[in-house]
């Protein structure tokens, strides 16, 4: 059974806040449902399916409860790191395209500037004991990969540099995004280094707040007053350390990739815009390849030359991505899908709305590089 | 880069991989292999997740392996959040499985991946030690 269309995004909404420091996290859940809600024309009393990653409280329960969800059916707490929303947004399209509940909310809401950043694992997680004593960190994992991929494929820093001035060029724009100054690569390249390869402005900002969306089916959506936006294709995949033989130059987008194009009936070329995971400039630079975009091992290239700017070949994370404007609790993926939203709504900043945005792209990565979600959603615009 | 400057955070042992740990506490590197598909598993584990065989056999590997990737942290977190920097990396020992350790004892500047780097055990307390790797050919 194919899901293609069957159901939309009618409502989406980014919380303008960036550091928040007199709110709680379940306060911006809050905020961002209601703000999702008022954006689709619903209420509370709609909502029948609920969809948040579970770190909050009693997995979806607590929240639930807070936000004044009475009437749930369906809930999903799926918790795979910053890719969770993209995967929520799928999970959500079968739950309402198999009538499990009609109208689907998905929230993300995060407080974290400020506070200093606990394990980020229990030490009985099962690779705890053999990475954790070495100093493993986020960073260190994406500059492992960087560094293979500089041996393997011969990118340079410089192209990599080139994926944070696109973003930064785009968030100029952006009147809510965090850092909002342009940067050009040599800014970049000389930026203090935090882990070989990968400079200071190598990294994505951490920021408070969060979003929401809601998904219902195509034939509601139709009842609506605002543009909606179609849900063509959705995968997810999961790729690890393969029982000790990882290869961290690709990431499950080649496969989640290729399955989403699949299910889209479209193919990389007919992409108009896309969102993709920018914790780093790494993480864009591989998930490009793996999608699909262009050849493995020629990521470098294909950045290199603005194909990432508005008026590029394919332009990216046009509100300045994780990288300038909003990486909220370490978590990127609710943010891709609002910024693809507006753009297939025609509704991105002037200067860097994609002309005639027909079809979009939003990707997540979720975990490190070495282990992670990789999840990919097509969307498309539907009835005004 | 000396091994005597980094932290030696006790990792958690429990039955499952207490081999692997007594092996390191004995200057050994004991590594479980598949007894039926002969796959050299990491991290150590009492089944096989390749081929869902139960049980492993326990066995003493070569300690030799090259450099698969390599990066100087520079902010480290936890543990390392006082260390102004230090190498991790991922080695790919001569059996197959690529491991996360850190070089030591080496000039971070002159480091290269393909490099062949030997295994050192540095002192983690009462139940083991970790895994570490310095080239094998000093500079």
């Amino acid at each position: 059974m194919s899901l293609s269309g069957k159901t939309s995004i009618v409502g989406a909404y980014e919380h303008p806040g960036r550091d928040l420091p007199d709110r709680s996290a379940a306060q911006i859940h809050a905020e961002v449902a209601l703000g999702a809600l008022a954006d689709a024309g619903l209420g509370l009393q709609d909502v029948d399916g609920y969809f948040c990653n579970g770190q909050l409280g009693f997995g979806a329960i607590s929240l639930a409860e807070y936000i004044g969800l009475k009437h749930l059916r369906y809930t999903d707490s799926t918790f795979t790191g910053g890719s969770s929303y993209l995967c929520h947004v799928g999970h959500a399209a079968i739950a309402v395209a198999s009538g499990k509940c009609r109208i689907a909310l998905v929230t993300q809401g995060a407080r974290v500037r400020g506070i200093v950043r606990g394990p980020k694992l229990p030490s009985d997680t099962p690779e705890y004991a053999f990475e954790a004593p070495y100093g493993e960190t986020n960073i260190g994992i994406y500059a492992l990969a960087a560094q293979r991929h500089m041996h393997e494929y011969g990118t340079t820093a410089r192209q990599l540099a080139e994926v944070k001035a696109a973003a930064a060029y785009h968030a100029q724009f952006n009147p809510n995004a965090l850092l909002r100054k342009p940067v050009t690569v040599e800014e970049v390249l000389s930026s203090p280094l935090v882990a070989d390869p990968l400079h200071r402005l190598d990294c994505c900002v951490i920021t408070d707040g969060g979003g929401a969306v809601i998904v219902t089916s195509s034939e509601v959506a139709a009842d609506l007053k605002r543009r909606s936006v179609k849900v063509l294709g959705h995968a997810e995949a999961i790729k690890h350390t393969m029982s000790g033989r990882l290869d961290v130059t690709y990431t499950a987008a080649v496969w989640s990739g290729p399955a989403a194009f699949e299910e889209a009936s479209v193919t990389p070329a007919d992409i108009d815009y896309a969102s993709i995971y920018d914790s780093f400039t790494i993480t864009v630079l591989m998930t490009l390849e793996d999608l699909g975009f262009c050849k493995k091992g020629q990521g470098g290239a294909f950045v290199a030359d603005g194909a990432l700017r508005i008026g590029g070949r394919l332009p990216v994370n046009t509100d300045g991505g994780g990288l300038c404007n909003n990486h909220p609790g370490y978590q990127g993926g609710m943010i891709k899908i609002i910024e693809a939203v507006r753009q297939l709504r025609g509704e991105a900043r002037p200067e860097v709305q994609v002309k005639n945005c027909e079809l979009a792209l939003a990707h997540g990565t979720g975990g490190g590089i070495s282990r992670l979600c990789s999840a990919t959603l097509i969307l498309a615009r539907g009835d005004a | 880069m000396s091994g005597a400057q980094l932290p030696v955070p006790p990792p958690l042992v429990i039955p499952e991989t207490k081999p692997f740990w007594d092996g390191t506490k004995a200057g050994r590197l004991v590594l479980p292999r598949c007894l039926r598909c002969s796959f050299v598993i990491w991290y150590p584990r009492q089944f096989c997740p390749e081929c869902g065989h139960t049980p492993v056999e326990w066995f003493e590997a070569s300690g030799h392996g090259s450099i698969y990737s390599f990066t100087i942290v520079r902010r480290g977190e936890g543990a390392y959040r006082d260390t102004p920097q230090y190498v991790l990396a991922f080695v790919e020992l001569q059996e197959g499985p690529r491991v996360m350790t850190n070089l030591i004892d080496c000039n971070p500047a002159q480091l290269r991946i393909g490099e062949p780097v030997r295994a050192v055990f540095c002192d983690a307390g009462d139940s083991a030690a970790l895994l570490r790797f310095r080239p094998l050919i000093p500079r």
